[in-house]
């Protein structure tokens, strides 16, 4: 459902994206991970048609995202690093704007909002601002929002972090519950949170992909730990 | 509901959310009516509206890029903007969306202005029409400057260094075909440049409408320079927004 081809991009003389490929089917989680500054946000962001590649292309549910990145926006449930909302709103006003922009109506918007509400237990604040919110809530709204038209595709850019260890074993629940009917893009820094619920992994660093495979595999492979393999590679394979 | 009406409603709702719209309000309307009334207006002795139209210009470089400065600088500070261009809205709609929202906030800020015609009336036995195309002027004058203003606002993530850089660039279309400026500028440009630079002033398409002749020429002089600049914000947002 998602296929990246030699997607590339460059900030000045810094290689964000160095020509990386890969394609993700339907019932796959998909962990990139890498060290900070790798291009793990970058490529995500390309892929949600926010950046646009110097070079290459990706496809998401067959819409490709340089011709029709409308129908890519529409097919597709984006949370960006750190949530960002709008601070002055209410959850409900900003769950609504989203609805708005995403043409869901009526009775189907009502549908929707009683489904991501309580899914992201978010219901205790819905009549708050954005900025009275603490991190773990605000990125539960961002999830919400993200989710609200229940995409095909999900790309959620470090969806646990900051959150506390109950309200990550939560998302990690939710994810796992929707893994089967859709195609989800994760990226992280926590390894734990890769075993627990990605079906493959993507290891990046200076923008290239240098492992793709199954976390088994990897340990499988390397005789040792998540942590342990993803250092062993990240500091010591030639590019 | 298409994008565009989505980010016009969000907008339009959001100034009043914050204290900025009252404090722009109250701000407006109160420095509107005193330059009025202690800039001539008794003097005169005639009931007309043209001291609260002649004040206006000068008014309206301050007042609105101060509130098109969040537009999109606001946007891009705080990473919003990541959530509102990854929806399924063009940048074309967004743009748009945020720039009619903020004219019709300067819309509502003049209609609050009632009690000067109604006092003008009062007073004696105005020209209504002549006061209905000074509106319109206004009207036209907001949108000139708020395209500027929002214009800058894309182009820096500071709102404050996006108020000064459009207040400034309001401030030289208002002078432009002021006669210190024109004698200043033709001591070394060639006379047609000088009154090509007097032509794109403000002031005087301004005052043409205000004296109550809405004529093509200057109806298309607003709508051209509204649509420049706002085209230009369009383009400048899609290749700074995540930089």
């Amino acid at each position: 459902m998602i296929s990246v081809k030699e997607l590339r991009r460059t900030f000045g003389r810094i290689v964000a994206v160095d020509g990386i490929s890969f394609d993700v089917a339907k019932g796959e989680v998909l962990g990139l991970l890498g060290p900070n500054g790798a291009g793990k946000s970058t490529a995500m962001k390309m892929i949600a048609c926010f950046l646009k590649p110097d070079s290459g292309t990706a496809s998401v549910c067959g819409y490709d995202i340089a011709k029709d990145p409308v129908s890519v926006k529409k097919s597709l449930g984006y949370l960006a690093e750190n949530a960002p909302c709008y601070n002055e709103m209410t959850v409900g006003g900003l769950l609504n704007f989203i609805c708005d922009a995403r043409q869901i109506r009526g009775a189907k918007r009502k549908a929707a909002l009683d489904r991501v509400v309580p899914m992201c237990s978010i219901e205790s604040v819905y009549h708050q601002t954005v900025e009275t919110l603490s991190k773990g809530y605000r990125r539960r709204v961002g999830l919400a929002g993200a989710l609200i038209h229940d995409p095909d595709v999900l790309i959620l850019d470090e969806p646990t972090d900051g959150l506390d260890p109950n309200q990550k074993h939560e998302v990690r629940k939710l994810i796992n519950k929707m893994a089967a009917e859709k195609c989800i893009i994760i990226s992280t820094h926590i390894l734990e949170e890769v075993e627990a619920i990605c079906s493959r992994t993507i290891i990046i660093a200076r923008g290239k992909i240098l492992v793709d495979s199954t976390p088994e595999k990897l340990k499988q492979k390397y005789n040792a730990g998540l942590n342990e393999v993803f250092r062993k590679i990240t500091t010591t394979k030639k590019l | 509901m298409n994008g565009f009406m989505a980010v016009f409603k969000r907008e339009f709702k959001a100034y009043f959310s914050t204290p900025l719209a009252y404090v722009f309000l109250v701000i407006f309307l109160f420095a509107a009516g005193y330059m009025m009334f202690s800039r001539g207006f008794y003097l005169m002795r005639q009931a007309d509206m043209r001291t609260f139209f002649s004040n206006l210009p000068l008014l309206f470089a301050i007042m609105v890029p101060a509130t098109a400065m969040r537009l999109w600088a606001e946007e891009r500070r705080s990473g919003s903007i990541e959530l509102l261009l990854t929806l399924p809205i063009t940048v074309t709609q967004a743009v748009l969306g945020k720039f009619f929202a903020a004219w019709l906030f300067l819309a509502v800020a003049l209609l609050l202005t009632i009690p000067v015609p109604i006092t003008v009336c009062y007073l004696g036995d105005p020209d209504i029409g002549l006061i209905i195309t000074g509106y319109i002027g206004s009207l036209f004058m907001a949108g000139g400057f708020l395209a500027i203003g929002s214009f800058f606002s894309a182009v820096t993530k500071n709102q404050v260094i996006s108020l000064v850089l459009s207040a400034v660039v309001c401030g030289m279309f208002i002078i432009a075909d002021m006669p210190t400026t024109q004698a200043y500028l033709s001591a070394f440009l060639p006379a047609g440049l000088v009154k090509a630079i007097s032509q794109l002033s403000f002031q005087g398409h301004f005052d043409s409408i205000q004296r109550g002749v809405i004529s093509f020429k200057d109806l298309a002089y607003f709508v051209l320079f509204i649509a420049g600049w706002v085209w230009a914000n369009i383009i400048i947002l899609d290749e700074r927004k995540a930089s």
